[in-house]
């Protein structure tokens, strides 16, 4: 655990890098970016809470169980996504002229809409969670493991 | 700039991937072994972006897009997938080391090769 | 003995490799039919203003459905292997 100082600079921080994480995951289909690449910014956030505070002090709040629970429900979302166009296609992109999500941009340069692109918003947040929860449990395990020996399910 | 001579990227790819093959023949400390992989995987992704420049050219995106042509958009989603499996099969590989480092107590690959019991 | 073997191995591998980046298309002017394709017709068939993410999630879903696999397996494979049961009595 480091000192005073540290810890309150990582308490503050953490707080616009979720909401950065958060910006770049969600306009996907807009600028460069998209769920991987959110995912990996929002781990590197819980990377720098780790090395702040210790790993048995965060091992309180991000219990290991919740965090699987919470990447398996994103990865069945992605493939739900996958099998809901059957009727066409595999991969169809079903939800294009509906209004979910549903309006065609003009063609050539202009700014974005961001009610547009089917059904690639959705995929998006579930990658994004599917990364997160993912990547996060398998930092923690590796701090716990070499430090610690606890007891892990 | 009409032609880059000697085709520079595609140059210094080939040569990581030489330094990369270098480390994993001649190197015996297993945490040496994993640099040199993650060095080949970073020549592979550079080799694969730099397929797909069009001289001039700007990013494959709708928004507020100057004139001109644009880079091709295929080869990026295929470094996408090769990074995030480079990732996943890094992360495997060091936790192996980490295993093998506590059941035998040494980093060296010369030691751990032979089955006991 | 065997180090100059290797040594001369690996010269003769260089070789080839710097030779084979030579002879690729020159660099800036790439050979394109299928990617004009996706970038004439990827606003009006998806209805993405991003064409790299309909191209990862639309016209080639299968790869990413094959990648988050591969994630999903390694993740499982880790937390496996980073496992300390206490020996406790009566253990089998």
């Amino acid at each position: 655990m480091l000192s005073k100082i540290v810890r309150t600079v990582a308490n503050q921080l953490i707080v616009f890098i979720l909401i950065f994480g958060l910006y770049v995951i969600a306009h996907g289909h807009l600028t460069p970016g998209g769920g991987f690449q959110g995912g990996a910014v929002i781990v590197s956030g819980v990377v720098m809470l780790l090395v702040a505070f210790s790993s048995k002090e965060l091992k309180k709040s991000l219990r290991e169980r919740v965090l699987t629970i919470l990447e398996s429900t994103g990865a069945l979302i992605f493939a739900a996504l996958a099998f809901a166009g059957i009727g066409t296609a595999f991969f169809y992109n079903l939800l294009v002229d509906t209004p979910i999500f549903g309006r065609i941009p003009p063609t050539g340069p202009g700014p974005g809409d961001f009610w547009t692109g089917g059904v690639v918003p959705l995929m998006n947040f579930a990658v994004g969670l599917k990364v997160v929860a993912g990547l996060s449990a398998v930092v923690l395990a590796m701090a716990l493991f070499s430090s610690g020996e606890e007891v892990e399910e | 700039m009409e032609h880059m001579p000697l085709n520079f990227p595609f140059l210094a790819a080939a040569l990581l991937a030489a330094v990369s093959f270098y480390i994993m023949i001649f190197k015996k400390n297993l945490i040496k072994l994993i640099m040199g992989i993650a060095m080949m995987s970073s020549a592979v992704n550079l080799f694969l972006v730099a397929l797909g420049y069009r001289a001039g050219g700007n990013a494959p995106i709708y928004t507020d897009v100057p004139e001109g042509p644009m880079v091709l958009p295929v080869p990026q989603a295929l470094t996408l997938t090769s990074i995030v499996i480079n990732v996943a099969v890094l992360a495997l590989m060091l936790t192996m080391v980490m295993q093998i480092y506590r059941h035998t107590g040494s980093l060296d690959s010369e030691k751990s090769r032979k089955l006991k019991g | 003995m065997r180090r100059v073997v290797g040594l001369i191995l690996w010269l003769v591998l260089v070789a080839f490799l710097v030779w084979g980046a030579l002879l690729i298309h020159p660099f800036g002017y790439p050979p394109s039919d299928m990617d004009d394709y996706m970038i004439e017709n990827a606003q009006e068939e998806t209805g993405n203003n991003n064409v790299v993410a309909s191209v990862v999630f639309d016209y080639r879903g299968f790869d990413t459905l094959g990648e988050a696999t591969i994630l999903f397996t390694a993740v499982t494979g880790v937390l496996l292997l980073l496992r300390t049961l206490k020996r406790g009595e009566g253990d089998s």
